[in-house]
C-alpha cells in the first residue's frame, strides 16, 4: 500500500508476527545490543544517535543525542532513563500500537539508551488506562531479562541495565517530562519549574533523560543501520528519518501511518488515510495533536516535519492528524478541547487554572448562543494571559484551539453571536431565566 | 471537589489488611524503588483493585506502609483521575468524549447508555452493575467512538457492537468484542498474541 520502506512497522506488518522474543529476534532484533555493548563507548553511541539527526517524537522534536550530552559527564551517583509512554495528547495512537505489538523493538531502544547514558535503571512510565499494553510490556521484560537482555551482566558484558514498568493513573500533565517524574515518584503530577533540567536534577533529584516510546524504537535501527542512512530519510537536515502519523476524524482509513517526514499533509490525507469519508470536502485540520492550531485546507501542501508546520503557524507536536469535514462546527470543535484542556490543567498555575475554567464558561456561553460581541475580546485577553505565562507548555497549548479558530473561522463565533442578539436571547429577564 | 467514601461504607475490610493479604506483591513493588514513595500509585491500584475503589482505610494503611502522613497519600489519591475514591458498579463504562471520538459520534454512544441503561455520566445503575463515566482521550482516536469497560477497549463502536457488549458483560462478566494488541489499519493475517 505504501511505496516507502516503513522501520517501526515494519514487524507487525509481516503476517503472524505476534511481537514475542522468537519473533523480533527472527527479524534481527537485539542484534544492535550485541553490537555495542562493551564494544562501542557510550559517548560514541550518543554521537552516533546526535549525527542521524533523531529529534524527540513527544512533541517538542528536541535533538535526542542532544538531550544525553547535557547529563554531567563526571556525576558518580546512579542516574535514570524514563520512557514516555504516557501517550495522551488527543488525535495520538502510535505508541500504544508499538508497546501492543513490538514490544521488544522498545526495550532494545532502552538498554541501548540505558547504556549510552550510564543508567542502570529505567521506567517505563505508561498511562494507566493501557492495562493491556503494560502487560505485554511485563510479559517482554521477563523473556528478554530470561534471555540476559535485561538485568545484571547484560550478554556477559558486565552492563546492568533494569527495566521496571509504572502505570500512571489518569492524568494528562504526566506526559510533561518533570510531571512525570513527579509523578514517578508518587507525588501529585505537577511539572518542575525549569532549570534546573531533568539532565542534572531529574528523577530523585538525579541525572535523567526522558524518552518518547517512538524515539527509543528508532535507536536499534540507526545503530544498526548507521545514521547516515537515517539521516537520509525524511527532508534533512532538520528533520530526519520515519515518523508515526496517527490520522483520525472525518477519513475513510483512518489509523497510523508510517512515512518519513517532509511528506506533504495532502499525501498522508488523500493517499495512506484513503481521504475524505464522505463527498464533503476537507474544512480544517490539527497537525500534531490537541496542543497545535488548527489548519486549513490552503496548508494542505505543507510539508509534514518540523520547520515547516511551524511556519505554517501551527507545530508538529505528537503527530496526531485530526481531519474535520465541511460543516464541522469550528466553535463546537474548539470548545470540545478547551473542555478538555480545563479538565487536565494540574492547577499550579494560576493563569491556566483560572483561565481554562473562563475559557470553557465563555466558549460555553458562546455555543448555548449567549453570548455577546465583547466576549471574543474576552476570550483574545485572556488567551495572551495564559500563553507564556505558565511554568509548562500546557498554557501555550491550551489556548491553541481557541487563538486558530478565532483566526480563521471568526465569522462563524460571530454568527452565533448574532443568533442569539437576533432572538433576542440576551434580554436579562431570558438570561435570569436560564440557569 | 470528589468525596471520599463515608467511613461506616467500609466496616467489611477494617479487620484484614492489605499487608496480610498481599505482603508478596507489597514487597516486590517497594523492591522497585530506591525511595518508597514512588511505590505510593502502584499500591493505591492494589487496594483498588482489593477493593473496587480506593477506600480511606486503605490510604491510611498506605501511608503507614511508605512512612507518609495520610494527606500525603490523599492528596496523590485525588489528582488522579483512575482511583476512585467512591464505590463505582460492576462494570465501569468509560466514554472518551474528547474532541476525537465526538467528531465520529461519542454523543451518541453516551446517548445509548442513557436510552439502554438509564443513567447518564457519574451515575450507577440500580441494580449496582454499570457506572457510566465520560473520560477524555484514551489513545483511540483511530478507532472512534470508543469505551473502556474495567480494564478492557471496545472500539468502533456501533449500536449493534453496544448491544452486544451489554448482553455479554450481564451473561459472562466479559466480552470478546474487547481490541487485543492494537493495530490500526489492521494487517493482512494478523495473528494475535495471548496477553
Amino acid at each position: 500500500m505504501s511505496k516507502h520502506e516503513p522501520v517501526l512497522l515494519k514487524n507487525m506488518l509481516q503476517p503472524g508476527y505476534t511481537g514475542c522474543l522468537q519473533d523480533y529476534e527472527r527479524t534481527g532484533g537485539y542484534q544492535a545490543l550485541r553490537k555495542v555493548l562493551g564494544k562501542v563507548p557510550p559517548t560514541e553511541v550518543t554521537a552516533t544517535v546526535m549525527k542521524s539527526g533523531l529529534r524527540g517524537r513527544g512533541g517538542a522534536g528536541f535533538p535526542t543525542g542532544v538531550k544525553w550530552g547535557f547529563l554531567p559527564k563526571d556525576y558518580r551517583g546512579p542516574r535514570y532513563l524514563c520512557c514516555n509512554a504516557d501517550e495522551s495528547e488527543p488525535g495520538t495512537f502510535k505508541d500504544r500500537q508499538l508497546i501492543e505489538r513490538d514490544p521488544h523493538q522498545i526495550l532494545e531502544g532502552i538498554v541501548l539508551a540505558c547504556y549510552a547514558i550510564g543508567a542502570e535503571s529505567s521506567y517505563i512510565y505508561i498511562r494507566g488506562e493501557f492495562v493491556l499494553g503494560a502487560r505485554i510490556l511485563e510479559q517482554a521484560i521477563a523473556e528478554a531479562r530470561t534471555a540476559g537482555y535485561i538485568g545484571a551482566n547484560i550478554l556477559n558484558t558486565g552492563i546492568t541495565a533494569n527495566v521496571w514498568v509504572h502505570r500512571g493513573a489518569g492524568a494528562y500533565i504526566c506526559g510533561e517530562e518533570t510531571a512525570l517524574l513527579e509523578s514517578l515518584e508518587g507525588k501529585r503530577g505537577l511539572p518542575r519549574v525549569k532549570p534546573p533540567f531533568p539532565a542534572t536534577h531529574g528523577l530523585y533529584n538525579k541525572p535523567t533523560v526522558v524518552n518518547n516510546v517512538e524515539t527509543l524504537a528508532n535507536l536499534p535501527h540507526i545503530i544498526n543501520r548507521g545514521p547516515e542512512w537515517f539521516a537520509s530519510i525524511g527532508s534533512p537536515p532538520k528533520s530526519t528519518g520515519t515518523r508515526i502519523f496517527c490520522v483520525s476524524g472525518h477519513v475513510k482509513r483512518s489509523g497510523n501511518y508510517e512515512v518519513p517526514m517532509g511528506i506533504t499533509f495532502r499525501e498522508l490525507i488523500y493517499e495512506h488515510a484513503g481521504g475524505m469519508r464522505s463527498d464533503k470536502p476537507l474544512k480544517a485540520f490539527i497537525p500534531g495533536g490537541a496542543s497545535a492550531p488548527f489548519l486549513t485546507p490552503d496548508h494542505l501542501d505543507v510539508k509534514l516535519d518540523f520547520e515547516s508546520v511551524a511556519a505554517a503557524g501551527s507545530m508538529l507536536g505528537s503527530g496526531g492528524v485530526t481531519v474535520m469535514e465541511e460543516g464541522t462546527d469550528m466553535v463546537w470543535a474548539a470548545l470540545r478541547l478547551m473542555e478538555f484542556f480545563y479538565h487536565e490543567s494540574c492547577g499550579k498555575c494560576t493563569p491556566c487554572r483560572e483561565g481554562s475554567s473562563w475559557l470553557v464558561q465563555t466558549m460555553r456561553r458562546i455555543v448555548a448562543k449567549r453570548g455577546r460581541m465583547e466576549d471574543l475580546e474576552t476570550l483574545v485577553d485572556l488567551c495572551k494571559n495564559i500563553a507564556g505565562r505558565t511554568v509548562c507548555a500546557f498554557g501555550d497549548a491550551e489556548v491553541a484551539p481557541i487563538m486558530s479558530t478565532l483566526k480563521h473561522w471568526k465569522p462563524e463565533y460571530v454568527t452565533l453571536i448574532h443568533e442569539a442578539q437576533a432572538a433576542n436571547l440576551l434580554h436579562p429577564k431570558r438570561i435570569m431565566a436560564r440557569p | 471537589m470528589r468525596a471520599i467514601e463515608a467511613p461506616s461504607s467500609h466496616s467489611r475490610r477494617e479487620c484484614v489488611m492489605l499487608k496480610e493479604k498481599y505482603q508478596k506483591e507489597i514487597d516486590e513493588i517497594l523492591s522497585r524503588y530506591p525511595v518508597k514513595r514512588s511505590a505510593l500509585i502502584p499500591l493505591l491500584y492494589l487496594a483498588q483493585q482489593d477493593e473496587g475503589y480506593v477506600s480511606e482505610m486503605a490510604m491510611k494503611e498506605i501511608a503507614g506502609l511508605l512512612r507518609l502522613t495520610p494527606p500525603q497519600v490523599y492528596e496523590t489519591a485525588t489528582f488522579y483521575t483512575m482511583l476512585n475514591l467512591k464505590r463505582v458498579g460492576k462494570y465501569h463504562l468509560q466514554i472518551c468524549k474528547s474532541l476525537m471520538c465526538a467528531l465520529v459520534g461519542s454523543d451518541t454512544v453516551i446517548g445509548w447508555v442513557k436510552t439502554k441503561l438509564g443513567i447518564g455520566p457519574g451515575e450507577t445503575t440500580a441494580d449496582g452493575l454499570f457506572t457510566l463515566s465520560t473520560v477524555e482521550c484514551l489513545a483511540a482516536c483511530g478507532t472512534a467512538p470508543m469505551m473502556q469497560v474495567n480494564e478492557d477497549y471496545f472500539e468502533r463502536l456501533t449500536e449493534e457492537k453496544f448491544d452486544r457488549i451489554l448482553a455479554d458483560l450481564k451473561k459472562d462478566g466479559t466480552c470478546s468484542l474487547k481490541t487485543g494488541p492494537f493495530m490500526w489499519p489492521e494487517p493482512a493475517n494478523a495473528v494475535k498474541r495471548e496477553a
